[in-house]
């Protein structure tokens, strides 16, 4: 039965609320009330309204029609006067009762006027050239005034007084900001950075700022002539704007007789303490004593209380972490958790450039950022608050939290060109990535999925993410499916594999089955067959359509839908006989291309579909791998054999690495080397795993390198002293890898990921007491290796080696002779 | 393709469950798929974007995703799902175990 719901508050959390339970379908009619006269505006957008960067329309997040469009009836400028909570019912302000059978209370807050002689006028509430600065109304009061004057004094220096004094810059010519504390902003910022911030306000806006600055009377009989502090200082002025701070709008709901601290006390399923059937949500609320007075936690309490409302049980609400991050007045500045350290062993790292106005500062508590202040420069500020909020390890080299180490400056969105290519392998420009977060698509993962932008090499991710953050106005929407291992089952891979594990799922449509909520998903097929094979080995229950064309076929597909074949070639090494016989069936089909690979093997590039199985036979070699999430080759040097300067046989031991490992399965690529010195003639240090021999009969392996779309020197993770040692060692890396990785996480993001200390202590010395089981779990692997060329006599499946090429003819790979 | 006429493209057992084979009708190249649901659904088999053969895609319950590029469009609309022309969509069903294009 559909139940009424009162809203009493339109403003961002009311109307928010109401958008969140629409969403769930919630079976309710609506009414609204609001104190303004209005639809519903973003109020944080009224400081662009003052500095005139924003039109009115702009800043509306609903207008009337949406409120007619849901069958909303919203009763704008009516006040609520009281809440009968026994008879269900709220009193308005002309004398109208409206039932309910739930109440959500968003009253917001009111902006506070500081104790002062002569502020208000007996007959017209503020004195004529007096405003606050919380409403729409205010602001077009204080432009529509401005206007016609000169001199302006902002009463509170916190971030709502610098983007006032910010603003009306732009109407009157001279600006003066008092502030009753020692600094600017000290709630969110340190005395240090509060200074600083004052010196860019001072110097680059030419913004007058007086600090312990206590207003004790406004000035002017008719109009204001000016403010005096309570030292006796005079600052003479025509419009004085207070933004002092605010308070929560409790006072109705207090005098209703429901529960009303600081704020309206709510249990974390934001129902109104003692009452089963009234909510509270915004500023006004107060949650496990705390009130927020920012739009993110705003957001996380509407969704808890629309969830709860729509009958989803088990949500709650347990607080938010506070962070800030904006461009204060024209200048950067990010806060978060601490401004001062608290503990004598807090780490506190400060990096402060004056000159520039950049300050920095991070508090660390037993190796998770607790607090950061940034002054000036915000390009690490995406990546301080996901340490902040998620509580990950951070670096041991500090500084690279605060810096980009020897790495690209980092591009701000802002000044890049709507034309700029942002994704280098797909196309996609800064302005197309806009244009979706415009239209209503607020995360990354979102965002790429919609436009391809980084799902090429990758590398462009980072940038991609601050667009997107940008577009939206400081802070990418909160992506559910950031920690999931494949899109289309809600959990991350430990969770997955234990639920895996426990239903006992040997097969990737059984997954979907029984935890995919939304079904079977193209999109994670791939991640789910590859976690499944290496789970259950010779159990898993192989179903080719979750496998990806190239691992039905067991070659790479190329531009034109013609493969690849590359035979095996270990560590490089081949013969004249296998030369030869390569030569006559590149000849026999007419292969259009032969090419040596990057991996050094020789590539049989444009092979129809169709002719693959034949070309297998005919070769009769053991396929390369040149496909598949797979051990790949093992790259070589001539090593001790041939070399004058190869200290060990690199040749035989990668011979021998790739004889045990080929084929292995894994969460990305593979691809390893080994060098017969430190010169490093197969590129050892830039693999996934790589292995230098050293002087003394020792080698170093190497692991998370990569030389790719990304480029990273792998970290040493140990020295042995034997070839018996690197192989046992390659395999506990790769297994542990295999378990633990993300889907398509290459080494070199998984191994910084977890560190290679922490890798050390597992694989090589183990800690853990896990090295036998990851021993015992690769060599089961090794021994269900099984060559696919082989199945070729007979198909797995129907038309498994038919063409899907079209008949008319495609680009085709051009053809060098 | 304009034909209302039904062609029989032969038993379904040819195309394996959740894969897809390419078929010339009329001179046109349609990629027939067989869901895990068992039904059909039939698309053109040249992907608009770089010319990809859409039969060796993946495909799950709504979408077809390319194997080159991994755009995807859904398969009862051919609307593309991340910014691509549409595709042409066919009627398709099975009878008596065969695959049965057109209307």
């Amino acid at each position: 039965m559909t139940q009424k719901l009162v809203v009493i508050g339109n403003g961002m959390a009311g109307a928010r609320t109401v958008e969140e339970i629409l969403a769930r379908h919630g079976d309710f009619s609506v009414t609204m009330f609001g104190d303004e006269p209005y639809g519903n505006y973003n109020r944080i957008m009224l400081s662009n309204l003052l500095a005139g960067v924003e039109t009115e329309e702009g800043i509306f997040l609903n207008d009337l029609a949406w409120y007619r469009d849901n069958g909303i009836t919203l009763n704008a400028g009516v006040k609520i006067e009281r809440i009968d909570a026994a008879a269900r019912i709220v009193h308005d302000s002309n004398g109208g009762a409206t039932p309910y059978d739930k109440l959500i209370i968003a009253t917001g807050s009111y902006s506070w006027t500081p104790p002062m002689k002569n502020v208000h006028n007996p007959k017209r509430g503020y004195h004529q050239g007096v405003f606050a600065f919380r409403t729409l109304d205010d602001t077009r009061g204080m432009i529509r005034y401005a206007r016609d004057h000169e001199r302006a004094v902002v009463i509170g220096g916190g971030l709502l007084g610098l983007e006032a004094a910010r603003g009306l810059q732009n109407h009157v010519s001279h600006v003066t900001l008092l502030h009753a504390m020692g600094h600017l902003m000290e709630r969110q910022l340190d005395p240090k950075a509060g200074q600083m911030l004052q010196a860019s306000v001072e110097g680059k806006l030419g913004i007058n700022v007086i600090t312990n600055a206590m207003t004790s009377e406004i000035l002017g009989k008719d109009k204001v002539t000016g403010v005096k502090l309570a030292d006796g200082t005079v600052i003479e002025c025509d419009v004085v704007v207070i933004a002092a701070g605010i308070r929560p709008n409790t006072e109705m709901v207090a005098n209703s007789g429901l529960p009303v601290e600081r704020g309206i006390v709510v249990d974390d399923q934001m129902r109104v303490q003692g009452h089963e059937d009234v909510y509270s949500v915004g500023e006004c609320a107060q949650h496990r004593g705390s009130l927020y007075g920012l739009v993110a936690p705003l957001w996380d309490q509407a969704k808890v209380l629309a969830d709860h409302i729509t009958g989803t049980s088990g949500v709650a609400y347990t607080g938010s972490k506070l962070h800030t991050k904006l461009k204060v007045a024209g200048i950067d500045v990010a806060s978060m958790g601490l401004i001062a350290p608290e503990h004598d062993e807090d780490e506190v790292i400060v990096y402060n450039e004056p000159k520039k106005g950049v300050y920095k500062q991070l508090i660390i508590r037993n190796d998770v950022l607790v607090g950061a202040t940034l002054v000036g420069d915000n390009s690490k500020a995406a990546s301080l608050i996901q340490h902040f909020d998620r509580g990950t390890a951070l670096p041991e080299e500090r500084s690279s939290l605060i810096f980009d180490i020897g790495g690209a400056v980092e591009e701000s969105p802002e000044d890049m060109p709507d034309d700029a290519q942002v994704c280098n392998c797909n196309g996609v420009s800064k302005g197309a990535i806009c244009g979706v977060v415009a239209g209503g698509c607020g995360t990354v993962s979102g965002v790429m999925d919609k436009t391809r932008a980084g799902k090429g090499c990758g590398t462009c991710k980072p940038l991609v993410q601050r667009i997107v953050e940008w577009a939206n106005g400081g802070a990418a929407e909160e992506d559910p499916a950031a920690s999931w291992y494949v899109p289309g089952v809600p959990m991350p891979k430990s969770e997955l594999m234990a639920s895996i594990r426990k239903y006992r799922l040997t097969s990737v449509s059984s997954v979907f089955a029984k935890l995919a909520p939304g079904g079977e998903d193209a999109k994670s097929k791939m991640g789910l067959a590859s976690l499944l094979k290496m789970m259950w080995g010779a159990d898993y229950v192989d179903e080719r359509d979750a496998r990806f064309i190239n691992d039905r076929v067991h070659a790479n597909i190329q531009r034109d839908g013609t493969f690849s074949v590359v035979p095996q070639m270990k560590g490089g090494v081949t013969t004249p006989a296998q030369l030869r016989k390569i030569a006559e069936v590149a000849e026999k089909y007419d292969v259009p291309m032969v090419k040596l690979t990057g991996g050094q093997r020789i590539d049989l590039l444009g092979v129809p579909k169709e002719k693959l199985p034949a070309m297998w036979a005919d070769l009769d070699m053991p396929s390369g791998y040149a496909y598949a999430k797979s051990f790949r080759t093992v790259k070589t040097c001539v090593g001790s054999d041939f070399c004058r300067f190869g200290v060990g046989d690199s040749t035989a031991l990668g011979i021998a690495l790739e004889e045990r490992y080929q084929g292995l399965e894994g969460p990305g690529k593979m691809k390893l080397a080994v060098s017969g010195c430190p010169r490093n003639c197969a590129e050892s240090y830039v693999k996934d795993l790589g292995v230098v021999a050293i002087d003394g009969g020792r080698w170093e392996i190497y692991v998370g390198g990569a030389a790719g779309a990304h480029i990273r020197k792998g970290d040493l993770l140990t020295t042995v002293g034997s070839a018996e040692e690197v192989i046992r060692l390659t395999g506990r890396f790769l297994q542990y890898y295999r378990e633990n990785a993300n889907w398509l996480e290459r080494t070199y993001a998984f191994v910084p990921r977890i560190g290679v200390d922490r890798i050390r202590e597992i694989v090589v010395d183990d800690t853990d007491g896990i090295a036998a089981a990851l021993d015992a779990a690769v060599e089961e692997a090794v021994q269900s290796y099984q060559d696919p060329w082989k199945e070729r006599a007979e198909p797995a499946t129907p038309g498994q080696f038919r063409t899907s090429l079209p008949l008319i003819v495609l680009p085709q790979v051009p053809v060098r002779s | 393709m304009k034909t209302t006429s039904l062609v029989n493209l032969g038993p379904v057992t040819d195309i394996p469950l959740g894969e897809g084979r390419t078929y010339a009708v009329d001179g046109d190249m349609i990629a027939i798929f067989r869901l895990r649901d068992s039904s059909l659904r039939a698309v053109s088999a040249i992907c608009p974007h770089k010319g990809g053969p859409l039969a060796d895609g993946q495909i799950d319950n709504a979408v077809v995703v390319c194997p080159l590029h991994l755009f995807a469009w859904d398969l009862a609309t051919g609307c593309s799902q991340s910014g691509q022309p549409p595709i042409n969509v066919y009627p398709v069903r099975e009878d008596d175990g065969h695959i049965l294009l057109g209307d």
